[in-house]
């Protein structure tokens, strides 16, 4: 309890304990590919703080706990992406990700608000049980939130940007955890958005149409670890609509096979770009083919990105749709037919035949490649076999019909992608539908431009009344001083100068000569004599 | 016990001329240090329970009734200790002085204890004189040992805090004649508020000028960046870390209790003007080229949530374990932004001694050459910008919570809004970051070199507390729950 009176704290149950176990089998295996790299301590203090915050975060049962952990590994994903920070353009991703997901933090902030006015109470347990307006903002607050930390739309330009930072922080937050994190919360807080009756609807569209329209951007790209970013928002969307649609054994057995998948598919990328030095798709033909077992690692994990059936993503993604209708099925299946397409074009693109000898790769980060491998094929069997609902403790539902269909469709996208060879490249597909500038130009420059203006105002118009003031001060005194003083010392002297010449006056009869006396005092007896005649 | 603390600072500054040129610094060091050990057996005395504890009630001025009525409750502790706490850092910082070292540490310690006094006073008068001596200790702090503008600054800071402590006067003045028998006892005004009706609101009005300009609060801030910015480091860590919550202490002290009437009637005007200081100190804070008065704008940022928090808890309609967490909130932030500002304010005064500027855009991957120094201003920085695990985090939260958790509508709205105000501070310290410490080299980043072991000595338990408080939050909060029980009842009176 971090607060007096506001009861919560940590506690682990079905769903927690499987992130925490996901969690730790992806640091493991990150890390211990990193240690084959050269990285500083900088590297794991900021890759353990961020463990520490991603436990906290899926333990937490209250809200103050819960916004601790998720704005920590915000904090280490700025301070990780930015990790070469010499170089102003990753330092500026880094600002991109941190100002994004914070903003939409605040409505986690804005939500234990909510909280505390309708439930009387942080603990996630009791946000269903709100009142009746306090329920619905928290569901937006919490739905916000959710949406910027797990880069769906409209905030997915992020982990674009998030891109910069080195492929194992890639594979370990801005793949298989921290952005999972929105997905987790949503599903974890199912019965709130289904007490407010939109929010459940609002979030299974967000997630489909993430899943559909950053299918497309993900084939769009040219450079791998944009492909599998993109990629990255599209599947989450899928967990996403998984959470919208209550299905959340389908929602969790997703989270955990694309876990493994993606981080995969990210150390790869990373060993690519550390032998061959680029990341470009062009410029990585026939890369697979140099070193046959993270070759074969990363054919395994494309293959279960792509939905190909008996493996992992395929199994674990039929269990969300299974539960989808109408139009959002519609929506759905479009989204698995373009992660087909996606993902064979970076197959394709690694294990097209290409001139280049064979080159070494150290055992330890090797070893971590496998085990991912081997989770991103066999993690579908938890789901065929319903083992999901009983861990999490609820019903689970499987439709062979979607199923059958969905894995023919991606086998059939495979085959296509591999037929024509090209794929269409649209301009807004390729740019992340633009939307870094429509947020650049819709938010941080006219509140910049604020900023600006509303400091020249506090300097000429604030202060500058208080100087006014200051002026009107000294301009008082000197109109006392010149006028005012004038006028009352004027007085003064007035009275001075009459003292004086009646003292001049008093002085002229003091001549010293006696005859003038005589004659004075005889003036004086004759007023005298005349004063007293009268009076009397 | 409690007057010990308060005048041993005094007591060693008057034994200071005496003392031999070397060991000034560390007998200043000595004297600060030992009066924090004090404080904090204090607070171990008084526990976490209500009440007020080390009283002490002396005859002072008996035709207005006015004594040496000094104590420590939940609230006054925790500023105690941040102000023994800044002061000794500040000591510490300014190790290496050479400049006039004997007088700086005389005026330090005088102006130790005076803010010790100001936050143990629970008399009005004694706090008013406690409130003035420090507008004039500090001008003489900016004054003689500041750089740039300083004269100009100093007599600004000067004249425009005086003309406040005046207003200050006149709000007492109103509660003196207010009280049957006439007072300035506050323990006694607080048992019985004086004032009803239009009267009352006149009187808030005096004080909340008053102390608002101490605070300061928009549209009364404009002295706080020229006295900032000219005034030495460890001046400006004291007079942003101590003395601008010698202004919230009052409102939460003062104005709530005394005038619980007046303040539920204008709880509106304080949600507005705190919302206001929120919003505009973020926003022209980020425009700031000068580091120093973009720290100090940030100051008006993080007053103003504390006056939101306390004009929410004037709504006596709503719920009040949700007024009694803004409440908590809006003390915690006063120690909070004392540690961080503190800190920060430090760190603005070793690129100043390095580079003997504050522009922004003259530095860059600064980095390179003073990697604990960077990561020093990162983690202020991000303290400030409120970051979970750190104080600001704890202190916010419970304001944005308390205060839209409240429940009325005016307290959603202008809490919700306030909100913002963390995403544009965020803005504001990453742009730092970006420019000065992170990125290619700059023009001055060659002689930024590697923090020295005072300054490092002085900054790290300033941080330490922070995250101490971000972790482990209850050791502050215990002792700050019963005196916001207490005021919340107090105000819904």
């Amino acid at each position: 309890m971090m607060l007096p009176g506001w009861p919560g704290g940590l506690a682990v149950d079905g769903l927690s304990a499987v992130l925490l176990a996901t969690l730790a089998v992806v640091l493991v295996a990150v890390l211990v590919h990193a240690a084959g790299e050269k990285f500083g301590a900088r590297f794991y203090v900021l890759m353990l703080v961020f463990a520490a915050a991603m436990a906290v975060t899926v333990t937490a049962a209250d809200l103050v706990l819960l916004l601790m952990g998720w704005e920590v590994m915000g904090a280490m994903s700025y301070a990780l992406i930015g990790y070469l920070w010499p170089d102003a353009e990753r330092v500026r991703s880094a600002d991109v990700a941190f100002l994004t997901t914070r903003a939409a933090d605040l409505g986690l902030y804005m939500a234990a608000g909510f909280a505390v006015a309708g439930a009387h109470s942080l603990r996630l347990d009791d946000l269903a049980a709100a009142e009746a307006p306090w329920r619905d903002l928290v569901a937006a607050g919490v739905v916000v939130s959710a949406l910027g930390k797990s880069a769906q739309l409209p905030f997915s330009f992020w982990l674009s940007r998030a891109m910069a930072g080195p492929s194992p922080v890639s594979a370990l937050l801005h793949s298989a955890t921290m952005v999972a994190a929105g997905a987790y919360l949503l599903l974890r807080l199912h019965p709130l958005l289904a007490a407010t009756g939109w929010a459940d609807t609002l979030v299974s569209w967000v997630g489909a149409l993430t899943a559909l329209v950053l299918g497309a951007v993900a084939l769009a790209q040219r450079d791998l670890k944009q492909l599998l970013a993109a990629s990255t928002c599209a599947q989450i969307g899928f967990m996403v609509l998984a959470a919208g649609l209550g299905s959340v054994a389908g929602g969790t057995a997703h989270l955990v096979a694309h876990a493994a998948v993606k981080s995969l598919l990210f150390l790869c990328a990373g060993v690519w770009l550390s032998v061959l030095g680029t990341q470009r798709l062009g410029e990585l033909r026939g890369a697979a083919r140099r070193h046959r077992p993270v070759g074969a690692a990363f054919g395994a994990g494309a293959l279960a990105l792509a939905g190909v059936p008996p493996l992992s993503l395929w199994a674990t993604k039929d269990e969300v749709l299974a539960d989808a209708g109408g139009g959002l099925l519609a929506v759905g299946l479009a989204a698995s037919v373009l992660s087909a397409a996606y993902a064979a074009k970076a197959l394709l693109a690694v294990f097209r035949p290409a001139e280049g000898g064979a080159f070494r790769v150290p055992l330890l980060e090797s070893v971590p490649l496998a085990v991912l491998a081997l989770g991103a094929v066999v993690l579908g069997i938890p789901a065929l076999a319903g083992a999901w609902g009983r861990v999490l403790g609820v019903p689970e539902k499987s439709d062979v019909r979607v199923a059958a269909l969905s894995g023919v469709l991606a086998v059939v996208t495979v085959a296509a992608v591999a037929g024509v060879r090209r794929v269409p490249e649209p301009a807004w597909a390729v740019n992340w539908l633009w939307s870094e500038r429509v947020a650049l130009a819709v938010a941080v420059r006219p509140v910049f431009a604020l900023a600006r203006a509303l400091a020249r105002f506090d300097d000429q118009v604030v202060d500058g009344a208080v100087r006014g003031i200051v002026r009107g001060g000294r301009w008082a005194a000197g109109l006392t001083g010149r006028r005012v003083e004038l006028r009352v010392d004027g007085l003064v002297d007035a009275v001075g100068r009459s003292a004086r010449w009646l003292a001049a006056l008093a002085r002229r009869p003091q001549t010293g000569q006696v005859h003038m006396y005589y004659a004075q005092a005889a003036v004086v007896l004759a007023v005298l004599v005349l004063v007293a005649l009268l009076a009397g | 016990m409690l007057a010990l603390v308060i005048f041993l600072p005094l007591a060693v500054a008057c034994a200071l001329p005496a003392v031999p040129g070397r060991a000034v610094a560390w007998t200043w060091i000595g004297a600060a240090v030992l009066d924090l050990a004090l404080v904090a057996a204090m607070w171990v005395g008084h526990g976490t329970g209500g009440g007020v504890s080390f009283e002490t009630n002396v005859r002072w001025i008996p035709s207005v009734r006015a004594g040496y009525h000094v104590g420590v409750d939940g609230l006054s502790l925790p500023l105690l200790a941040l102000t023994a706490v800044l002061f000794a850092a500040c000591a510490v910082y300014s190790l290496r002085r050479t400049h006039r070292v004997r007088a700086f540490a005389i005026l330090f310690l005088f102006l130790e204890t005076v803010c010790l006094g100001l936050f143990a006073a629970l008399d009005l008068l004694l706090f008013f004189v406690f409130f003035d001596l420090s507008i004039v200790g500090m001008y003489f702090v900016i004054l003689l040992w500041g750089h740039g503008d300083r004269s100009r600054s100093a007599l600004k800071f000067f004249l425009y805090t005086f003309l406040g402590s005046l207003v200050l006067l006149l709000g007492f003045i109103g509660l003196y004649l207010g009280a049957d028998p006439n007072t300035f006892d506050m323990v006694e005004l607080t048992r019985t508020p004086p004032l009803h009706g239009g009267l009352g609101g006149l009187t808030l009005l005096a004080i909340g000028i008053g102390l608002g300009i101490k605070t300061p609060v928009v549209p009364f801030h404009t002295w706080l960046p020229p006295a900032h910015t000219d005034a030495p480091a460890a001046g400006s860590a004291i007079l942003a870390g101590v003395m601008l919550k010698m202004g919230t202490y009052g409102f939460v002290r003062i104005a709530m209790p005394m005038l619980p009437d007046a303040w539920r009637r204008y709880a509106l005007v304080m949600l507005i003007v705190g919302l206001v200081s929120v919003l505009y100190g973020a926003l022209v804070a980020l425009a700031q080229d000068n580091v120093k008065r973009l720290v100090a704008y940030t100051s008006v940022n993080h007053m103003g949530y504390i006056l939101l928090a306390l004009g929410a808890a004037g709504y006596a309609s709503g719920d009040a374990g949700a007024r009694r967490l803004a409440v908590t909130g809006a003390v915690t932030q006063m120690v909070s932004h004392g540690l961080v500002t503190g800190a920060l304010f430090l760190l603005c005064g070793v690129l100043d001694d390095r580079a003997g500027t504050y522009d922004l855009g003259r530095f860059g991957g600064i980095a390179h050459n003073a990697p604990v120094l960077a990561w020093l201003i990162g983690i202020a920085a991000f303290a400030s910008l409120g970051l979970p695990g750190l104080s600001g985090f704890i202190a916010e939260f419970q304001i944005f919570a308390g205060t839209i958790g409240t429940g009325t509508a005016a307290t959603a709205v202008t809490g919700a809004l306030a909100v913002l105000g963390i995403l544009i501070t965020a803005a504001l310290f990453l742009r730092v970051l970006h420019r000065a410490v992170l990125g290619p080299p700059g023009e001055l980043t060659a002689r930024v070199s590697e923090v020295r072991r005072p300054e490092l000595a002085a900054l790290v338990p300033l941080l330490a507390l922070s995250l101490l408080i971000g972790v482990v939050p209850r050791v502050l909060l215990d002792t700050i729950e019963p005196l916001s029980a207490a005021v919340v009842a107090l105000v819904g009176r």
